[in-house]
């Protein structure tokens, strides 16, 4: 490495110059990395934007059969009150006919309420309701159909419709996020 | 830059050169330079791109004075520039289809160089420059798109950053970082409104390498041949300067049309509704410009993995993220990809044929870009993508080996090849 010939050193030798240049150098990235670093993650979501990441919803103005879409994070989310006939619909799939398979019981607290964030998990479009081949939803985007639990059939969107965390506050009151 | 040897005439202009020595910086770029005789109205194209780059930021630095990057006022705010501003209408349509314009020109620009070779030794770094500005270009102009905040916007910039998401493991954090939220928004739009103001400085920065990089080996010709010496050669001015004039002339009574009797015939009606996150436009197109690889991006619907298992190595939606990039970033390594010495196409029959499927090639992608992907169109996306990266990667280097050049004629200045050879 050094190649000085003032002390009459090998190049094999370890010096106290190499020393000094790999102490140097590694302080230089570390010092150039903790200062990048506020620039990278000042592009990150703000604490403002992170505060407002939960939503409360009463839920005992929504008929069976019903939808409505309410904003989470900047997203729709879909909360349907399906019918006894969508529910027969979900629950009858076999696995092996699902992309992405999932039973509807994993995808719901309670039965009657489909609870799901509205974004295509093809390239984040917002499907429309009560549409495509199978009774559930379709986006316009790129045509992916989901069904009446939201899981993707057929079309380019890899994933089932995202099921977002929440909680029933009581029987007629979620919390989303 | 290569400066020339020349002197100002006035007392002052010499006392000025003396210390700084601008004027035979200008003569060399724009006076004297000798330049290859024979260039056609092809070579226009890179003067009128110069020219298209200073029209954005002019009427670009015009309507940030009027307009608000923030999601309550966006739309509200390019409406007042249309509406209230004096000559506001002028500044926006101008900006807008200029967006278009530059595109075009860039696009012949780079067919041109297609076409004559002119990537070739000793002008790689020159191209490569040259695709750098293209990658920039389309970063600047889709977030300039997405200022106005309407429908189109929002949902293209929000289809677009998800593309992202497609990375395995860090996916979601890097579209989370992008958007610096949960979806496209305010912070969002606010970010995107610095670097479209930021982009077109760091884009004239490359130009300046661009051109440096040009006066070093002087421009190819059509003929695709090595300048001889001075009988080759004519200086820039007047000759090139009149004829790059004559080029502004006719570019700027197309740009007028569109500008002045079909405003908006090459944007999309839906940004005329402001952007609404819970509704998704019944069927969303990219601009114009981004046609093409909007196919390559569709193109692959299926998984990449292990047939017959569940073993994906790369989802359908990750392997069109990775094409599409690819298929610009392939035009870095096309100085090695083409193996063939020979520069014009003129001098090359059978690439010349080749060439011009290249050009149907994305046509036809632009077309399959453009529409739903329904019926036959996916199949033919799909081909045509594949065509696009073997003209590239098969078809370049073996034909460099196997094609037999007609013969080049001795100089410029003497283009008649003898017959004897
Ligand atoms: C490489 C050069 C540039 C390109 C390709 C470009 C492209 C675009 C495009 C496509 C739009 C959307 C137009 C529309 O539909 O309304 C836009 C909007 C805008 N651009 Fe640029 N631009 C460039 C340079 C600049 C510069 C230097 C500025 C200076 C600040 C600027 C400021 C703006 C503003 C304020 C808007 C929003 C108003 C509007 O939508 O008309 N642009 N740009
Ligand atoms: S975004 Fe829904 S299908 Fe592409």
């Amino acid at each position: 490495m050094s190649n000085n010939d003032n002390d009459g050193n090998k190049d094999d030798d370890v010096t106290r110059r190499d020393f000094i240049h790999v102490a140097g150098a590694g302080l230089g990235v570390i010092a150039v990395g903790s200062a990048v670093w506020p620039l990278v993650d000042q592009m990150n979501p703000s604490k403002d934007v992170l505060a407002l990441s939960t939503t409360e919803v009463d839920l005992s103005q929504i008929e069976v059969g019903q939808s409505v879409t309410v904003v989470w994070r900047g997203k729709p989310v879909f909360i349907r009150r399906r019918t006894a006939q969508e529910i027969a619909e979900a629950r009858s799939v076999p696995m092996d006919e699902l992309p992405d398979p999932q039973t509807d019981e994993e995808r719901v607290q309670k039965t009657e309420w489909l609870i799901m964030v509205g974004v295509c998990t093809h390239l984040g479009c917002v499907p429309l309701g009560l549409q495509g081949d199978f009774g559930g939803w379709f986006c316009p985007c790129h045509g992916s159909h989901y069904d009446t639990s939201g899981r993707i059939r057929k079309g380019p969107a890899p994933e089932n419709l995202i099921v977002p965390e929440y909680a029933f506050v009581t029987d007629t009151k979620i919390i989303v996020g | 830059m290569a400066g020339s040897n020349y002197q100002p005439k006035s007392k002052l202009g010499q006392w000025i050169e003396y210390r700084l020595p601008i004027f035979s910086l200008i003569d060399g770029l724009f006076g004297s330079y000798p330049t290859p005789k024979n260039l056609n109205y092809w070579w226009s194209f890179g003067s009128l791109a110069g020219i298209a780059l200073v029209v954005q930021i002019i009427t670009g630095i015009v309507l940030a004075m009027h307009y608000t990057p923030d999601t309550s006022l966006a739309f509200a705010s390019t409406e007042h520039i249309m509406r209230n501003v004096n000559y506001g209408w002028l500044m926006r349509y101008v900006h807008a289809n200029g967006a278009s314009m530059f595109f075009i020109i860039v696009y012949v620009h780079i067919f041109r160089g297609l076409y004559y070779g002119s990537y070739k030794s000793p002008r790689e770094i020159l191209w490569m420059l040259g695709v750098v500005i293209l990658l920039l270009m389309m970063a600047t102009a889709f977030m300039g798109y997405v200022l106005p905040w309407g429908q189109m916007s929002f949902w293209g910039a929000t289809v677009i950053t998800n593309l992202f998401g497609a990375v395995p493991v860090v996916g979601d954090s890097i579209v989370a970082w992008l958007w610096g939220g949960f979806s496209v928004d305010n912070a969002t739009l606010h970010r995107f409104f610095s670097l479209h103001y930021l982009l077109p400085f760091v884009i004239v920065g490359v130009v300046i390498m661009h051109i440096w990089a040009l006066h070093q080996h002087g421009s190819n010709n059509p003929l695709g041949i090595d300048v001889k010496g001075p009988q080759d050669t004519v200086p820039f001015t007047p000759y090139y300067t009149a004829k790059d004039l004559y080029g502004f002339a006719v570019f700027f009574l197309v740009f007028a049309y569109f500008v002045f009797y079909n405003p908006n015939f090459l944007g999309h009606p839906d940004n005329y509704i402001p952007a609404n996150p819970l509704v998704t436009p019944a069927h969303i197109v990219p601009e114009w410009y981004y046609l093409p690889f909007y196919a390559i991006l569709r193109a692959i619907t299926f998984d990449i993995g292990i047939p017959g298992t569940d073993i994906v190595f790369i989802t359908a939606k990750f392997a069109g993220v990775i094409l599409m990039f690819a298929s610009i970033l392939i035009l870095l390594v096309l100085p090695w990809l083409d193996t063939s010495k020979v520069r014009s196409a003129k001098f090359r029959p059978i690439y010349k044929q080749l060439y011009w499927l290249l050009v149907i090639d994305v046509f036809v992608l632009g077309y399959v870009g453009a529409k739903p992907p329904e019926g036959i169109l996916p199949t033919v996306g799909l081909i045509a993508t594949a065509y696009y990266f073997i003209h590239f990667l098969v078809i370049m280097p073996i034909l460099g080996k196997k094609e037999k050049p007609l013969p080049l004629p001795e100089s410029i200045a003497n283009p008649v090849v003898k017959s004897a050879e």
